[in-house]
């Protein structure tokens, strides 16, 4: 690369700086960009869709920061080390799943909690990542397209973790998890025959699901998402309402701070769940295009990411992150445009809530871990 | 397939690469789709969304208006709003419902017995809804709760506009009252006019001028969040919000005059007792008195249990309205009613005599007709039989007249039926004839109307009662020489919307007739005698503190209310248990020659007669009426010398 001047701008040497600085910290320059301006969405749409509250703005404001001071420092943990404890932090999270079954605090109907004293702490969060991790370590040093018994394992693997959340009950967890498992075993190369075996099995395991494993309110989102009418002030109202914010913002939205679906509370989980919505009726159509569009690129920079990573291991874990983020992403605004059916699954890095925010930033913490590292290398 | 299969890293990265791209393509059709349908809700549906998000947030809250005054005739506040502060409570602010409304009445400020009534109406509201739990609290309560009110959170203090009743009870049953809309009310209201309205007219003026009192209820859109809260704007956006005023209800000028009634009250206080004093020229009713009476503000307040059940369950019926509802056998207050008639039938000339020996015998019945002298009046013509009320002349000729004709005549003075006073909830008292005797009993024998029976209603007993207002309404058209109007309590209007003031017409009835005028002067000679000639049956009495400055005509009246045995005839009232004793009635008009105030006088069961008892009463309020402020203050000096007088007697 050749300079075209010699007089080079203050502006491209701060630049050139700043790259440096985040080669140093093994950090990939688009993806942080990518994270930070949606975190920075995140933080200014809570403020309005918590009804103006600056506890609100600060507290994500906060978790933000500290998300990506935690990011930050898992990147700089060398891949080898995490490919390691891999498997004794996958047994852990099991372990303490099955503590919270026993133990564990009962919040809002669902046990989910582990209380520790200080700090309440999820494990089927840890499991989203633990799974993912676990099921590339097991694939990491065998060929692939995985045989028939790995399959097998990794079934076994990523299927008791989540019928254990999915039993405490929290489906929107236990999808994904066995989402970003999932991931893995496609990236990997899992048979077109599998995959179509596993779809043709969903309709029996949906039905067996249905029959003995759902909880009420789990099927009463179901009947609600196919007809939302048949309620409207039960449970098709989150469905009702949000589509009316979403709807009535039109092209350019309302304004911000001027959503009044959101702001006169018709809005259920307005600065949780349900911000998107929040989003669309504020700032339009063309609000909700650009922060998908930024989900899309941060998608896009990790896959590329994954896809240049050094070793399978990497490639599968940072593959199956980044996919499961879009899981995340096309789950919550499917839910919240009326797509898909009610499933509790935040809008990553916007919703407002601290669990979701450190398992997302561990996540892209690990990714950068990963894939990251190269650069420097080759540089 | 090979058993052991070699790890081949760049086959590996391709087929990753092929999934990732895979992968790729997905989530840009996944969320493609979600695209997809945001422009489905947000461009192609926007319209049907805007105007669903529309008609969530914009509540209709109703804005209600203030009520109209109620005046005396000078426009003397008699009914107005106050502001006042009233508790709430709220449900979702309060830790402990029952320990609050308990902690409440363990401080006086609610009643205990209607903690459940409070617990069932906030249990029935949205849990941020403030619901009252006292509606008017004084001043020393207010300081109470405010010391307190750390240790009760979620219960506030509000202010509002209340019905305030300046004079307290004076007037309670004509100007009435208001209270808390019932289910009754619902029924005869035009709810939808009510909405944010919690008080509503229950008696007299209140109610029978609700129309007019009430005035149009305003609203106000205002912003809601999804549980109906009120919000003050939606993020920055102070929207644009319709409001219509309310329109004040109009004010009602009375045709009472504060100070006429307050005489009245002063002047019956401690009994149980009516009072109606009305404009002959006019039928306007200056002071409507019946004692006792009650604070009015009470009901606005709202009434604790105990409160309500103390005057429901007083023995005096302090809230019986005796003026229109308290029929009483007027006595001899009828006698110049009588006279009229007999003028008009021709029984008597004015100038023909009778001889009372103190008692009446009809041919063929035994025991006598005793007159209320037992030496009796002597020779007494027409004049002279109402002034010195003789039993005897007015039962032969009521003899001589029949029922049926007493009942035609006196019918054309209001008896016997409503007078028709604006504020209704009159009783009709009871004039009685042989037709009223035939429907009024259902055993045949007891149909029948016997001659003795006229021969009681001749001086106002046996079968025949009026009401105060119709005896009042009686005298003024006696007074008025025959005009009748149409009793009120209403005189004019103030209409809020234009400010003006429009005085209402006098109502005229159909006029009591005389064939010759000149019967007038003989009834109202008869009772200007009674309080000014020597023998005249309440001159003492009227005169006692001085000869007034204006004619008055008058006529007293005993209401037995207890047939004492003739050989017990002279026992002294006061012996009689008190529930026993006689009422006392005193109708009077003056000035005679151009009458302006016609009253009438009722005291159930007083210590003395009408003339002793009631009659200085009907003074006072003539007076009060009658006389320039400097001879008020003059007279009401010689009533005090004149009672200072007699005090060292009585205390003896």
């Amino acid at each position: 690369m050749s300079y075209a001047t010699l007089d080079t701008s203050r502006t491209q040497r701060t630049l050139t700086g700043s790259a440096r600085l985040l080669l140093a910290l093994h950090l990939d320059g688009p993806l942080f960009v990518g994270l930070c301006l949606v975190g920075a969405v995140g933080t200014i749409i809570v403020f309005s869709a918590s009804g103006s509250s600056v506890d609100y703005l600060e507290a994500q404001l906060v978790r933000f920061g500290l998300g990506l001071i935690g990011m930050i420092m898992l990147a700089q943990v060398p891949p080898r080390l995490i490919r390691t404890a891999t498997p004794w932090i996958y047994l852990l999270g099991l372990i303490l799943l099955v503590v919270v079954m026993v133990t564990g605090d009962v919040a809002m109907g669902a046990q989910r909690w582990l209380n520790l004293g200080i700090v309440r702490f999820q494990p089927s969060e840890m499991m989203k990542l633990a799974v993912p991790l676990a099921c590339a370590w097991y694939l990491h040093e065998r060929p692939l397209p995985p045989s028939a018994l790995s399959l097998l394992l990794l079934a076994l693997g990523i299927g008791v973790p989540t019928l254990l959340i999915a039993e405490q009950p929290d489906l929107g967890t236990a999808l994904l998890v066995a989402a970003s498992g999932a991931m893995v075993l496609l990236l990997a190369g899992l048979q077109v025959r599998y995959i179509a075996s596993v779809v043709a099995l969903l309709v029996p395991i949906a039905v067996v699901a249905w029959q003995f494993f759902l909880h009420d309110y789990q099927k009463q989102r179901v009947l609600t998402f196919l007809d939302p009418q048949s309620d409207p002030l039960g449970a098709g109202y989150h469905i009702i309402q949000s589509q009316i914010a979403i709807g009535s913002g039109g092209i350019f939205g309302k304004g911000y701070l001027n959503g009044s679906q959101a702001q006169l509370e018709f809005l259920p989980e307005r600065s949780t769940d349900f911000v998107f919505a929040v989003i669309g009726e504020e700032w339009g159509l063309i609000g909700l295009v650009t922060v998908i569009a930024l989900y899309m690129f941060i998608i896009g920079r990790s896959l590329y990411l994954a896809a240049t990573a050094q070793d399978t291991f990497a490639r599968l874990a940072a593959g199956s992150l980044s996919l499961t983020f879009c899981v995340y992403v096309f789950v919550n605004t499917g839910m919240v445009t009326g797509l898909l059916p009610v499933v509790g699954v935040p809008l990553p890095f916007i919703s407002y809530g601290g669990t979701a925010m450190v398992t997302l930033m561990a996540g892209f913490g690990i990714l950068m871990s990963l894939c990251a590292k190269r650069k420097l290398v080759s540089r | 397939m090979p058993s052991v299969r070699i790890k081949d890293h760049h086959a590996e990265q391709r087929l990753f690469e092929r999934r990732a791209i895979a992968a790729a393509v997905i989530m840009v059709l996944a969320l493609g789709a979600v695209i997809a349908r945001l422009v489905w809700l947000q461009v192609v549906r926007y319209e049907h969304f805007v105007e669903l998000s529309q008609g969530n947030r914009i509540k209709i809250e109703p804005i209600p208006p203030n009520r109209g005054l109620i005046l005396d005739r000078n426009g003397l506040p008699l009914a107005t709003n106050a502001p006042s502060y009233q508790l709430e409570l709220t449900r979702e602010q309060v830790e402990d419902v029952d320990e609050t409304l308990n902690g409440l009445a363990a401080l006086g400020l609610i009643d205990p017995a209607d903690i459940p009534a409070l617990k069932k109406d906030i249990g029935t509201r949205r849990s941020f809804d403030a619901v009252p739990v006292k509606l008017q609290l004084t001043e020393e309560e207010l300081a109470r709760f405010a010391a307190r009110r750390h240790e009760f959170p979620g219960v506030e203090i509000r202010p509002r506009l209340t019905r305030y009743y300046p004079l307290g009870s004076t007037a309670v049953h004509a100007i009435g009252y208001v209270g808390a809309i019932s289910e009754d009310d619902k029924k005869r209201l035009n709810i939808d006019d009510y909405a944010g309205t919690t008080l509503t007219g229950k008696t007299g003026v209140e109610r029978a001028y609700e129309a007019e009192l009430h005035g149009r209820t305003g609203y106000q859109q205002l912003l809601v969040n999804a549980q109906g809260r009120t919000v003050e704007r939606i993020g920055n956006e102070t929207a644009t919000l319709e409001r219509k005023e309310p329109l004040a209800g109009n004010d009602l000028f009375l045709t009472i005059d504060h100070r006429v009634q307050q005489a009245a009250e002063d002047a019956l206080r401690g009994q149980r007792a009516a009072a109606v004093a009305i404009d002959p020229s006019n039928g306007d009713v200056i002071a409507f008195v019946s004692m006792p009476g009650f604070d009015p503000n009470l009901f606005a307040r709202g009434l604790s249990r105990t409160e309500y059940l103390a005057l429901t369950e007083d023995p005096d019926r302090p809230m019986y309205d005796r003026a229109v509802r308290g029929v009483y056998p007027p006595g001899s207050t009828v006698k110049p009613l009588m006279a009229l008639a007999a003028l008009e039938y021709g029984i008597v000339t004015p100038t023909d005599t009778r001889f009372c020996r103190g008692q009446w015998r009809m041919p063929g019945v035994r025991r006598p007709w005793r007159d209320w002298k037992p030496a009796g009046h002597g020779v007494v013509d027409m004049r002279k039989a109402i002034a010195t009320s003789c039993d005897v002349y007015f039962y032969d000729v009521a003899n001589l007249m029949g029922i049926d004709r007493i009942h035609d005549y006196l019918h054309q003075f209001g008896l016997g039926q409503e007078t028709g006073i604006d504020i209704g909830g009159e009783r009709q008292g009871i004039l009685p004839s042989t037709e009223w005797k035939r429907t009024m009993f259902k055993r045949p024998e007891a149909q029948v109307w016997f001659p003795g029976d006229t021969i009681s209603v001749g001086i106002g007993q046996g079968y025949m009662t009026a009401t105060p207002l119709q005896l009042a309404h009686a005298t003024a058209t006696l007074a008025a020489r025959g005009k009748r109007f149409k009793p009120r309590l209403v005189r004019a209007i103030r209409y809020a919307e234009t400010g003006e003031t429009r005085e209402l017409e006098p109502v005229r009835l159909p006029d009591a007739k005389t064939k010759d005028p000149g019967a007038w002067d003989v009834a109202i000679g008869g009772m200007y005698d009674v309080a000014n000639a020597p023998y005249g049956s309440a001159r003492y009495y009227i005169q006692q503190e001085g000869k007034p400055s204006y004619s008055i005509a008058g006529k007293s009246g005993t209401a037995q209310v207890f047939t004492v045995a003739a050989n017990e005839r002279m026992r002294k009232a006061d012996e009689l248990a008190e529930h026993l004793r006689d009422h006392a009635l005193f109708v009077a008009f003056a000035p005679v020659e151009d009458p302006k105030l016609a009253v009438a006088v009722i005291v159930e069961n007083a210590p003395r007669g009408g003339s002793a008892f009631a009659a200085p009463i009907a003074r006072r309020i003539l007076d009060t009426y009658l006389l320039t402020p400097e001879q008020l203050a003059e007279q009401d000096a010689k009533r005090k010398a004149a009672s200072a007088a007699q005090a060292p007697r009585t205390t003896e």
